[in-house]
C-alpha cells in the first residue's frame, strides 16, 4: 500500500537483550506459576484435615449427622436394588433374549471413582457419601470396557476435496483426500489437559497442533505449551474442517503463511481482563521458536517469534452477539539468508484486526442462524528490493464472510477477498466465493463451493482470471471435541 | 529501528499489565455460594436445597435444545467465579461444556475437582445402549439417555446429592440444607402423589415424541412411547420414516405427538393431519415458558397438556 522505505542498519540494535529480559521474566513467572497450582491443591488438603477431624463436639455432631445420612442413603439404595434386581428377574423370566449381551454402561463409572468408591465407606469425611449408584446395578459387562476407560477420545476427520475448473497460480489437484486429522484429547492429570491433532495429508505427516493445558494455575491464567496455532485473528486458529469455506482466504495465503498459517512451538498465557460489566476482555501473550510456513524463520535459536491478542465481546441479546479482537505478531524472516546482509534484522510484523457479529436465536437454534466476520491484516516484512537495497514492504488484506443456515440441513454462504502479497505490495489479488452445504447430521457435511479469482501470475507476469467450482466431503468418526467458540 | 524499539516497548507493557492483573487479589464473592449449572432443572433443584445460602444460574435456557448450547465467552464470566458446577452428564453437554471448562481458568470447577458435580451419578439413568454402538444409531448417547431429570424421583435423587455436596462444601449450613432437603422431600412426594393421580386415568396410553427426551418421565407416569418423529436422535425427520410413523401411529390408535419447544413444527403438524392425531408442546426443562418457575411447576405444566390431549382425543 505505501511506498518501500529504505534503511541503514550499522549496528545491532537492542532487541536480542530487551528479548533475552522479557523471556527470562516470563520463564520465572510461568516456572513459579506450575509449581504453585500443583502445590496448591495439597496445601488445601492439609488445611482441611485438621479441621474434620479435630475432636470438637460441632464436628463430632457433624460426622454423627453424615453417617446417618449414609445409612439412610444406603438403606434406601437397598431397598432400591432389591425392587431394581426384582424387576430384572421378572424381565429375565420374560425375555431371555436379552442374556448375554455386552453393555457399554460401564463407561458411565468415572475414573476417579475407582478410587473413591471403596474409601468412602471407610471415611466419613469423603468428599461423596456414596453416590446412589442406580445405573451401576444395570451393569453387566463391567470389568473389560474398564480397562479402555483410561484411553484419550479418538477422532478422524477426512477432509476430501475435489476441484474442477481454471486455475493457472495456484492449481489444485482434481481430486484428494486433503486431509485426514487424527484428534487424541484427553484430561493429563488434575491439573492439566492434553489435545493433539496429527494431520496426515496427501505429502506427509504433520503434528498440526500437540499442547497440553494447564488449567487449574493461580490468578486466572490459563498457560498452554506445545505446538498450536497461534492467536492472530480467527481464521488462523481455525483448523480446515471447522473452516466455514472449503479453502482459506486468499489473505491467508497471500500474508499468513497459507494453510498451515502460524502453526509454531511454543509458549501461550492468557488471562481475562478487567473489563465493564457484561464485557468480556481477555489478552494472551505468546512467545515461539519463530519457525512458521514463509512468514517467520529463525536463523538463530534466540529469533523467537511473539504473538499478542485481545479479545473483546459481548452479548447483545440472548441471540446475537459482537466479538472484537486485536492481533499482533513479529518475528525474523528468511529474506536475508545468503545475502550480504545481517539476516538478524530482516524482520516480519503482522498486524490484524477481526471482527464478527453473530445470531442465532436459542428456540430455533438448529435451524436458523447468520454469522458475519471480516479480518483485517497488515504485513510489515524487511526484505531486499529488486535493486538489492533493504526496504521494508507493506501489505494489507482483508476478507468479509457471511455465512446464513438456512434449515436444519442446509447453509448458505459467501466471501470477499482482496490481498496484496507480502512481497510485493503493488499485486493485489482479488476474489469472491459462494458456498452451499448440505448437512446429513452432525458428523458429515457435503459441500460445494464457486471460487472467482483475480490473481497475479507471476511466470507470465500478469493478473489472470481463475474460475473454479471445488467440492468439499467432510466426515467426523469417534470423539471429536468441541472447539472454542 | 525506532519502531522495533517501539515494539518492544508495547510487548513489555501488555507483558507487565498482564503480571499487574495477574497479582491482583481475586475479588471475593459474597458468602453466598455461586452455583452454575448446565441446565434450568439442575438450577431449579440447586435452588430448592440451596435456599438463600447460594447464587444459582443455568447456562442452558429452558426453551433451548441443551444438546446444542453456544460456548459464549460471556459465559466464562460467570465461571470463572463459581464455586460449583452442576453437570447433567451423560455426554449431553459434550459438545459445549469442555471447552467452557477448561477456559475457565477456574480450578474449582475442573472435571474431577470437589467443585464439579455430575448429576447422572444419582439419579437412574435408562436407554443405556446395548450391543455394539455405532451412530449408524444417530447421535446415541453410549451412557445412557441424558433426559433423565424428568422424573420427579430423580429429582429427589439429585437433590439429595445436591444437599450432601452443599453440606460438605459449607459445613456451617449443613442443618439448614438438610432441613431445606426434608421439606422439599415432603413437597415432592405430595405432589408426586397428586401427579400421578392425574395421570392414572390414562396409563398405558401411546404417544409419539419429537426426540427421545421422555423415558424417565414415561416410566414414570405410565405412558408409553411407541415412536419417534426423528428417524434416528438427532437426524432430521425424512420422508419414509414419516410414511412409516404415520402408518405405526394409525395400527396403534396414537392420538398425541409431544414436540419440544425447539424443534419445528411443520413435520409433527403433517404427520397430526394424517393420523388425526393432536400435536402439544411439552416442556423438558424448568423456564421452558415464563410459567414454570420451578421443579413442580415443570411437572405441573407437562401433565395438565398432557391430559388435556388425552381428554381431547378419547
Amino acid at each position: 500500500m505505501q511506498g518501500p522505505e529504505t534503511r541503514e542498519f550499522s549496528k545491532t540494535y537492542p532487541l536480542d537483550d530487551a528479548m533475552k529480559r522479557l523471556l527470562s521474566l516470563s520463564a520465572c513467572v510461568l516456572f513459579s506459576a506450575t509449581a504453585y497450582a500443583q502445590e496448591r491443591p495439597l496445601e488445601a488438603e492439609t488445611k482441611r484435615t485438621p479441621e474434620t477431624s479435630s475432636p470438637t463436639a460441632p464436628s463430632e455432631e457433624l460426622r454423627i449427622k453424615t453417617l446417618e445420612e449414609q445409612v439412610r442413603s444406603l438403606a434406601e439404595q437397598v431397598s432400591l436394588l432389591r425392587s431394581e434386581l426384582q424387576v430384572l428377574r421378572d424381565a429375565k423370566g420374560a425375555a431371555p433374549q436379552h442374556e448375554g449381551r455386552v453393555l457399554l454402561a460401564s463407561s458411565h463409572v468415572e475414573p476417579g471413582m475407582l478410587a473413591v468408591a471403596p474409601s468412602a465407606t471407610s471415611s466419613p469425611r469423603s468428599p461423596e457419601p456414596v453416590p446412589a449408584q442406580i445405573a451401576q446395578t444395570q451393569v453387566y459387562g463391567g470389568a473389560t470396557s474398564n480397562a479402555k476407560l483410561l484411553n484419550p477420545d479418538i477422532s478422524l476427520i477426512g477432509d476430501f476435496i475435489g476441484t474442477a475448473g481454471r486455475n493457472t497460480v495456484s492449481p489444485s489437484r482434481s481430486l484428494e483426500l486433503h486431509e485426514s486429522e487424527v484428534g487424541l484429547q484427553a484430561i493429563i492429570d488434575p491439573y492439566a489437559r492434553a489435545d493433539a491433532f496429527l494431520s496426515f495429508g496427501e505429502t506427509g505427516v504433520n503434528v498440526e497442533e500437540g499442547y497440553v493445558t494447564f488449567t487449574s494455575l493461580p490468578a486466572g491464567l490459563l498457560l498452554k505449551v506445545g505446538k498450536m496455532r497461534a492467536e492472530l485473528g480467527k481464521v488462523n486458529t481455525t483448523h480446515n474442517h471447522a473452516l466455514p469455506f472449503i479453502d482459506r482466504p486468499l489473505v491467508t495465503e497471500n500474508l499468513v503463511g497459507g494453510e498451515d498459517g502460524i502453526d509454531d512451538a511454543g509458549i501461550s498465557l492468557s488471562r481475562f481482563l478487567p473489563a465493564p460489566k457484561n464485557w468480556f476482555f481477555q489478552g494472551t501473550a505468546q512467545v515461539y521458536r519463530g519457525d512458521s510456513s514463509d512468514v517467520f524463520t529463525a536463523n538463530r535459536r534466540q529469533d523467537v517469534s511473539v504473538v499478542g491478542h485481545v479479545r473483546l465481546y459481548r452479548d447483545l441479546g440472548e441471540s446475537t452477539n459482537i466479538d472484537l479482537g486485536g492481533s499482533y505478531a513479529r518475528g525474523h524472516n528468511h529474506a536475508g539468508i545468503g545475502t550480504t546482509f545481517n539476516p538478524e534484522n530482516f524482520l516480519s510484523n503482522l498486524y490484524a484486526a477481526d471482527a464478527t457479529l453473530r445470531w442465532k436465536p436459542l428456540r430455533r437454534s438448529i435451524y436458523h442462524s447468520f454469522l458475519f466476520r471480516t479480518e483485517l491484516f497488515w504485513s510489515a516484512r524487511d526484505q531486499l528490493s529488486p535493486r538489492n537495497v533493504f526496504e521494508t514492504q507493506h501489505a494489507f488484506g482483508l476478507y468479509s464472510s457471511a455465512e446464513y443456515r438456512i434449515n436444519r440441513r442446509w447453509t448458505v454462504g459467501g466471501r470477499f477477498d482482496r490481498s496484496g502479497r507480502a512481497t510485493n505490495a503493488s499485486l493485489t489479488d482479488t476474489g469472491f466465493s459462494g458456498i452451499l452445504t448440505y448437512w446429513p447430521s452432525e458428523f458429515s457435511q457435503i459441500r460445494s463451493q464457486y471460487r472467482y479469482g483475480h490473481l497475479w501470475d507471476i511466470t507470465n507476469a500478469r493478473f489472470t482470471n481463475a474460475n473454479e467450482f471445488l467440492f468439499q466431503f467432510l466426515f467426523v468418526m469417534g470423539a471429536h471435541g468441541a472447539h472454542a467458540f | 529501528m525506532r519502531s522495533a524499539h517501539i515494539c518492544i516497548r508495547c510487548i513489555a507493557l501488555v507483558a507487565a499489565v498482564v503480571l499487574f492483573c495477574a497479582t491482583c487479589p481475586p475479588t471475593r464473592a459474597a458468602s453466598k455460594l455461586n452455583i452454575m449449572t448446565a441446565t434450568t432443572d439442575l438450577a431449579a433443584l440447586a435452588q430448592e436445597i440451596g435456599g438463600d445460602r447460594v447464587e444459582v444460574e443455568s447456562i442452558a435456557r429452558g426453551y433451548q435444545d441443551p444438546h446444542f448450547v453456544e460456548a459464549k465467552p460471556s459465559f466464562l464470566l460467570k465461571l470463572r467465579r463459581a464455586d460449583l458446577l452442576i453437570v447433567v452428564g451423560l455426554e449431553l453437554e459434550i459438545g459445549w461444556l469442555p471447552p467452557l471448562i477448561t477456559q475457565s481458568t477456574n480450578p474449582k470447577i475442573q472435571v474431577g475437582a470437589p467443585g464439579y458435580f455430575d448429576a447422572s451419578r444419582y439419579s437412574k439413568i435408562l436407554e443405556i445402549p446395548t450391543g455394539i454402538v455405532t451412530r449408524a444409531e444417530g447421535d446415541v448417547h453410549p451412557l445412557g439417555n441424558p433426559h433423565y431429570w424428568l422424573d420427579p424421583e430423580n429429582g429427589l435423587r439429585i437433590a439429595k446429592g445436591i444437599q450432601n455436596k452443599l453440606s460438605e462444601m459449607r459445613p456451617d449450613d449443613a442443618s439448614y440444607f438438610a432441613q431445606r432437603y426434608d421439606n422439599f422431600e415432603q413437597r415432592i412426594r405430595q405432589s408426586d402423589d397428586k401427579w400421578l393421580a392425574e395421570m392414572k386415568p390414562y396409563a398405558g396410553r401411546k404417544i409419539v415424541t419429537y426426540h427421545r427426551s421422555w423415558p424417565n418421565f414415561a416410566e414414570h407416569f405410565h405412558i408409553e412411547v411407541v415412536g419417534y418423529v426423528e428417524p434416528r436422535p438427532g437426524i432430521p425427520p425424512s420422508p419414509q420414516h414419516t410414511v412409516a410413523l404415520i402408518g405405526l401411529m394409525k395400527r396403534e390408535g396414537v392420538k398425541v405427538i409431544a414436540v419440544e419447544p425447539y424443534f419445528d413444527l411443520k413435520t409433527p403438524n403433517s404427520i397430526a393431519r394424517e393420523t388425526g392425531a393432536k400435536v402439544i408442546v411439552l416442556m423438558p426443562s424448568v423456564g421452558g415458558e415464563k410459567e414454570i418457575t420451578d421443579y413442580f411447576k415443570l411437572f405441573d405444566y407437562d401433565i395438565a397438556k398432557l391430559k388435556q390431549a388425552f381428554e381431547e382425543t378419547k
